[in-house]
């Protein structure tokens, strides 16, 4: 097979055959890329935090899903888990790891209390965590079981998948 | 050592200091007048009584009553075994009372919280200041006159 590969004419020929390439668009790869390659930096303040856990370790295996690698620092990690019940008082600490984080980046809104303040309707905790932060997927559950949170990481990977990518060098060519 | 032998004995030395007294699922609870509080929390601190711990420090906001606040005290007698009830009636104008940091270091942390959320002052406080809420906040949370709805936020929100 080695020496007839590389005579002239034939080789693409018998490439394309094979099946051995695909064609697609950058955008697409980089997608494909990005979705299975997510560090997590969980920001966990609450007891949705034993579900993260249970959901990021070995019983159910977020690894499975390209999402296993946990960064313990908002500037190693593009996903951002925010598990827990966020106070008024720890609103610019959030808002502080966020920005830390760099692009691309996304925010998952972990259980009920980060999706809306969940029962705890008073003076002393933020009403939803996207009144400060944009978020990308809303998982409720109070708190969600382990299976919600990977349907949740696969919805995640979808819009990572079909959303319009950003690279260094895209702007400077247009 | 009897329980009723300290009901007795703190009717005994304190008299018209102490205003009502009860007894409430098996423990006592004494209504004492609040200027009164640090010398009756010294004579049960000490032998015989020993009240060494001190369980819980709060405060109950009966918003329409006079007087308006009431604090508890709960006290503990490990050799003794033997459960205690303090309570002492604030009035809004006058919201102040003794700090017990000088006699159990535990109030110190239970105390900022009652000045956090109640807004009672304590006098002898080592060092009185918000431990839940943020500098900057308003008002007292747990109130009953603290509006239901009313947002503080730290920073702006956003939409």
């Amino acid at each position: 097979m080695k020496k007839a590969f590389f005579k002239r004419g034939q080789a693409s020929k018998r490439f394309a055959m094979e099946g051995n390439f695909i064609t697609t668009k950058f955008n697409d790869i980089l997608g494909w890329a990005r979705k299975y390659s997510l560090f997590h930096y969980p920001y966990v303040t609450a007891c949705c935090g034993m579900e993260y856990m249970s959901a990021a370790c070995a019983h159910f295996d977020i690894d499975r899903f390209g999402a296993g690698w946990t960064r313990f620092s908002p500037r190693q990690s593009d996903m951002l888990l925010v598990v827990g019940t966020v106070t008024q008082k720890l609103a610019p600490v959030l808002l502080t790891v966020y920005e830390q984080m760099t692009e691309p980046k996304w925010v998952v809104a972990f259980g009920t209390c980060a999706v809306s303040g969940g029962i705890y309707d008073n003076y002393a905790v933020v009403q939803g965590i996207d009144q400060i932060i944009p978020v990308d997927i809303y998982i409720p559950g109070c708190p969600p079981r382990p299976e919600t949170v990977l349907n949740g990481l696969v919805k995640l990977q979808e819009k990572i998948q079909k959303q319009q990518q950003e690279w260094r060098w895209k702007r400077r060519r247009s | 050592m009897e329980k009723k032998k300290v009901l007795e004995d703190l009717k005994r030395r304190f008299q018209d200091k102490i205003k009502e007294s009860s007894v409430q699922f098996g423990d006592e609870v004494f209504v004492i007048d609040k200027d009164s509080l640090l010398d009756i929390a010294k004579f049960l601190k000490a032998e015989p009584y020993a009240f060494t711990m001190l369980l819980d420090l709060t405060c109950v906001d009966r918003l329409g009553q006079q007087p308006r606040f009431e604090m508890a005290y709960h006290l503990y007698s490990l050799s003794n075994k033997h459960r205690l009830r303090i309570k002492a009636k604030l009035s809004e104008k006058d919201l102040s009372i003794d700090s017990l940091t000088s006699l159990w270091k535990n109030a110190n942390w239970l105390e900022r919280e009652v000045f956090d959320m109640f807004g009672v002052f304590f006098k002898g406080h080592p060092d009185l200041r918000r431990i839940f809420m943020y500098d900057g906040f308003e008002g007292y949370p747990l109130r009953k006159d603290y509006p239901l709805r009313k947002r503080q936020p730290r920073i702006p929100l956003r939409e």
